[in-house]
């Protein structure tokens, strides 16, 4: 049971990011609402990788078959923060469009389409 | 539908999502409980296999370079979008007949600053640099060292040197390092077809383990998406900063 709680922190910060995507009414806020969202699956894939006992899986200076954690989890969480950054900025500068094209950041006031 | 509707109805699917959640969670083997082969296997032979002691990255730039390469554009088209919406336009005011003869002045930037900003901008570069290049061996890779890279102009920013922030972000290099970074990744997974092999296979000589030059085609990756990151991020670095830096050195001609 005790040893659940990383699952269960993943999916509490995983609910919070969705209610603040949800309930936001800044577009800035809501970007960072998503990169939240985001860092549980980061928690979520450590968590499946990890073994205890295990040690990173760098074997410059431990002998190969010494118990390490999983690889694989850690190239892909490393790959995606990096994503997620650019992602990120490629939202803002959206959300700076829209501010300039509507004068507003709140989600509830961008309703109108204009060509 | 009024903000409250929308938060109730919200509640109500993301208790149904906690509820599914639960259920799930509790059949997953517990924390340090570690149950599949791919990990057991793949710390078993990837040092042998392709003389990386870095497993992390040898799955990156190896094992899964077509993922990391998809990974990769994804981080080019998003740079791309950001550099086209920010592009200058035609009916606003900005230009680009700025930073040619301005006076080099005493900004209010404080000494500490300065001083600090300076000192560790060269650590910062041979930091990052030893990072693209190291990946195969150490912790790091092309994504750390190019993000590490990619903050010196930052740091040059800081120190309140916008003419030479200004220099180093214009220059055409950043653009061809991104560019070429990116197409280095692919052109490397080309090779390998003039070679007879599979997309991606890395074919260069592994070389001795524990050796910078080895591990083949991991450590060339890692240096071009190094290349890449370095050139993304100085390019977002400066589009968002442009218009501040402008201002600022309009202000001061």
């Amino acid at each position: 049971m005790i040893l659940h709680i990383p699952y269960f922190i993943a999916a509490w910060i995983f609910l919070w990011g969705l209610y603040g995507i949800v309930t936001s009414r800044n577009l800035v806020h809501q970007v960072v609402c998503l990169a939240v969202l985001q860092t549980s699956t980061y928690i979520l894939l450590l968590v499946i990788g990890y073994k205890t006992g295990g040690t990173a899986p760098i074997f410059a200076d431990i002998p190969v078959g010494t118990p390490v954690v999983d690889p694989l989890v850690q190239a892909l969480v490393l790959t995606d923060i990096v994503v997620e950054a650019t992602v990120a900025a490629l939202l803002l500068s959206m959300v700076v469009k829209a501010n300039e094209l509507a004068n507003t950041v709140d989600p509830e006031e961008l309703r109108i389409l204009t060509g | 539908m009024s903000s409250r509707t929308r938060t109730s109805i919200f509640l109500v699917a993301a208790i149904a999502l906690a509820v599914i959640f639960l259920y799930g969670l509790f059949d997953l083997p517990p924390a340090g409980d570690y149950r599949g082969p791919y990990g057991y296997v793949i710390t078993q032979v990837a040092v042998y296999e392709r003389h990386a002691t870095d497993i992390v990255n040898a799955i990156n730039y190896d094992y899964r370079a077509f993922d990391t390469l998809g990974e990769e554009f994804i981080l080019f088209a998003s740079v791309l979008g950001v550099l086209l919406l920010f592009r200058p336009q035609q009916n606003s005011k900005d230009g680009n007949e700025a930073s040619e003869d301005f006076k080099e002045e005493d900004l209010p930037v404080s000494d500490a600053l300065r001083i600090t900003t300076e000192a560790i901008m060269g650590v910062m570069i041979v930091f990052g640099v030893y990072l693209s290049t190291h990946g195969q061996l150490t912790p790091g890779g092309g994504f750390q060292g190019g993000v590490v890279l990619a903050t010196t102009p930052i740091l040059v920013y800081l120190a309140g040197d916008l003419i030479s922030f200004e220099r180093i972000t214009s220059s055409p290099l950043v653009k061809f390092a991104e560019c070429g970074g990116a197409a280095g990744y692919a052109l490397i997974g080309i090779s390998a077809l003039i070679f007879g092999a599979h997309f991606l296979t890395n074919i260069v000589p592994l070389g001795t383990t524990g050796d910078v030059f080895s591990s083949g085609t991991i450590a060339i990756i890692s240096a071009c998406v190094g290349v890449e990151v370095t050139g993304g991020f100085v390019q977002l670095t400066k589009t968002y900063l442009r218009e501040v830096v402008e201002q600022q050195l309009r202000g001061r001609s």
